[in-house]
């Protein structure tokens, strides 16, 4: 466990231009950085020979839209009695929550010279518009990471600056959207069926109202609370 | 002279040595590949963003099918994320089983892969032999879970309940002779410890048999030696994982390096192969059957001499037992309020890597605090793998591309999600 407390000074003191935030948690090391650092840090990180991180493990999206958002309000349980169908809106989000930008790519490396593992997370920007997020390719860096980002480009709408073959790759031929987006439907907004009097398949609009069966809840849970004191660093041996 | 152009040749989705639903499109030059293009997507469930809407307990039988031949291994994946969110270590009975499992589990993975991929080359019997011990080991799934495939078993805090007292037992019928169905029972009379001795007894012979077969096969080499091959450097920088990267002489298994479960008490090598092509792909992957073998003999040896709880007494996480709920108001209290509302994960991130028979296999998990997943990712081994198929395609013959996809163990279950 030492080794990460030793990487982590090692990172923050090699990149302290780099506008790093370093945090350790569950015995993970997590680096949060701008997107015009990316390849640069990458490119260091992979080649480096301390660091050696030369294994991309993976590249997904994440859309912070509703993070912290619950369905349904717990303090007033015995109040209102017990309603479990929910119907799913966007709520108001915490104010805490708003600051950074709604998409985010999050990277993975293993060194396997040095057994490290490593998370990189870029918020991205929004740079043409709300809709259309971009950020760097680190496909010249990591030729592994083609599919990864057609894959987060297809569920998340993030585009890849400088990707060679930037195609949705998941979903359908012709599909419109970007399904793993909070603000797109479960049940997806077109169904098809075949038509026996066109005698084709046709896609019509969904009939199913999207609901929630179980409300997602957020609870004060006292055994996970923050402790006031930092935690001496020989806690995280128990995660590892 | 007539004119010859390039030709591009439409390969699946429906083709029985496509893996299920593999689209190809090949651009070919006579019979050379110029390119090779997978579209992947047609099996997509969107299994993450429907884990996004359950309480976490809900997606443990999503995990069984993602990659549908290596159940619990998926399952040992997201249950160890949430464990590790949560910060709670199993039981050490409960590690034992998972360790159990998860070889059991490998070795079901490799027989499928064993009898695709020489079914895929044109050998036949040995498909017919890789089944039949398949079925011994389904039955082992059934004996703890009641499932044979989709066992749901992995719980946060350990296993759903502890391994059976007795096997199930075949019965007569109008298509079994009584014989058949006695010389069939005749190792189940113990408990499923005992089947599962008996079964590592009889397995290393039974491997041996599916290499004479194959191993010094003048037509297998001809087919596999020197085919796919893929440097050392080159598996790394396309994030080969498992077997694929192990092929290719990197010693890597996280089961060594990053060890999880009970995999730092027991014993077992692993096998690297030495030039990257299918053959050392198909060694490194008969080998690691044989080390499976192993680790199963030592867990069960551990698993009799000590009883003990499989799962935490943690009435939050893990459900109370039907005796506790018949007589305690709170034990009840409990069980209806995980089964309805689940527990909440302490928000922040983790991500839980195993080494699933395919390669690693990541959970990344990030919670708000909530009774659900903020959001699942899942990393597939296979991903990775099928990406790479362009380049390790390029300038073999058609022919060969049947025995790269299939030396790389690819399931769309977990490709697709």
């Amino acid at each position: 466990m030492s080794a990460i407390f030793r990487l982590k000074e090692r990172i923050e003191t090699l990149f302290p231009h780099f506008e790093l935030s370093v945090s350790l948690a569950v015995g993970e090391l997590t680096l949060e950085l701008p997107r015009k650092h990316l390849k640069k840090l990458a490119l260091s990180l992979r080649d480096e020979p301390e660091f050696k991180f030369e294994l991309l493990v993976d590249v997904c999206g994440v859309d912070y839209l509703s993070y912290g958002v619950s369905e349904w309000e717990t303090d007033s349980t015995t109040t209102t009695g017990f309603e479990r169908g929910v119907v799913s809106g966007l709520k108001e989000q915490p104010p805490e929550f708003k600051e950074k930008a709604r998409f985010a790519v999050v990277y993975h490396l293993l060194s396997i010279a040095h057994n490290h593992r490593l998370r990189l997370r870029v918020f991205v920007d929004q740079a043409v518009d709300e809709a259309t997020p971009i950020v760097d390719s680190v496909v010249d860096i990591w030729p592994s990471a083609n599919w990864f980002e057609r894959e987060a480009f297809d569920l998340f709408g993030i585009l890849f600056e400088g990707h060679p073959d930037l195609r949705r790759i998941l979903t359908d031929y012709g599909f419109i959207g970007h399904p793993f987006r909070k603000d797109f439907p479960l049940s997806g907004h077109v169904e098809m069926r075949y038509d026996a009097a066109l005698g084709r398949v046709v896609y019509e609009p969904v009939d199913i109202e999207p609901r929630v069966l179980v409300p997602k809840v957020i609870r004060q849970d006292n055994r996970y609370r923050k402790p006031i004191d930092p935690p001496p660093p020989e806690q995280g041996d128990q995660h590892a | 002279m007539p004119d010859i152009r390039n030709y591009t040749l439409n390969f699946g989705p429906q083709h029985p040595a496509a893996h299920g639903v593999l689209r190809l499109i090949l651009e070919l030059d006579g019979e050379v590949i110029q390119r090779a293009d997978p579209h992947v997507g047609l099996l997509h469930r969107a299994t993450e963003k429907l884990a996004e809407t359950k309480p976490y307990n809900q997606s443990i039988g999503y995990m069984d099918r993602l990659d549908y031949v290596s159940m619990m291994c998926n399952e040992h994946g997201y249950v160890l994320a949430i464990e590790k969110l949560l910060g709670i270590t199993p039981p050490q009975r409960a590690l034992y089983i998972r360790t159990l499992f998860d070889e059991i589990t490998r070795i079901l993975n490799h027989l499928l892969w064993l009898a695709g991929h020489a079914i895929d080359i044109g050998a036949m019997t040995v498909f017919l032999y890789c089944f039949r011990e398949r079925e011994d080991l389904m039955d082992c799934y059934e004996a703890v879970s009641g499932a044979r495939m989709h066992a749901t078993y992995y719980r946060p805090g350990g296993v759903y309940r502890d391994l059976p007292g007795k096997m199930p037992k075949h019965v007569n019928s109008r298509v079994r002779s009584r014989k058949e169905v006695v010389s069939l029972n005749a190792a189940r009379e113990g408990s499923l410890l005992d089947f599962i001795e008996d079964f590592a007894r009889r397995f290393p012979t039974l491997v041996d048999e599916y290499e004479t077969l194959l191993t010094d096969n003048r037509i297998w080499k001809q087919r596999t030696v020197g085919i796919g091959v893929v440097s050392p450097e080159r598996a790394k920088a396309l994030s080969f994982t498992g077997p694929m990267l192990r092929g290719s002489g990197v010693e890597w298994d996280l089961r060594k390096k990053q060890p999880y479960a009970m995999y730092d008490r027991v014993d077992f090598d692993i096998p690297v192969g030495v030039n990257g092509d299918c053959y050392d792909r198909y060694l490194v992957r008969i080998e690691e059957m044989r080390q499976s073998n192993r680790i199963i003999k030592q867990c069960v040896e551990w698993l009799r001499k000590n009883p003990g709880p499989v799962i935490l007494d943690d009435h939050k996480i893990a459900p109370p037992t039907r005796v506790e709920m018949k007589e305690d108001m709170e034990a009840l209290i409990h069980h209806f309020k995980l089964f309805t509302e689940g527990y909440c994960l302490p928000e922040g991130e983790a991500y839980a890597a195993i080494e699933h028979p395919k390669g690693e296999f990541g959970v990344y998990l990030v919670s708000d605090g909530a009774n659900k997943p903020y959001r699942l990712k899942i990393r597939p081994a296979g991903f990775a793998h099928l990406a790479a198929l362009d380049e390790m395609c390029r300038g073999h013959m058609i022919a060969d591309v049947v025995a790269i996809l299939s030396s790389q163990d690819i399931v769309f279950g977990e490709i697709d999600r």
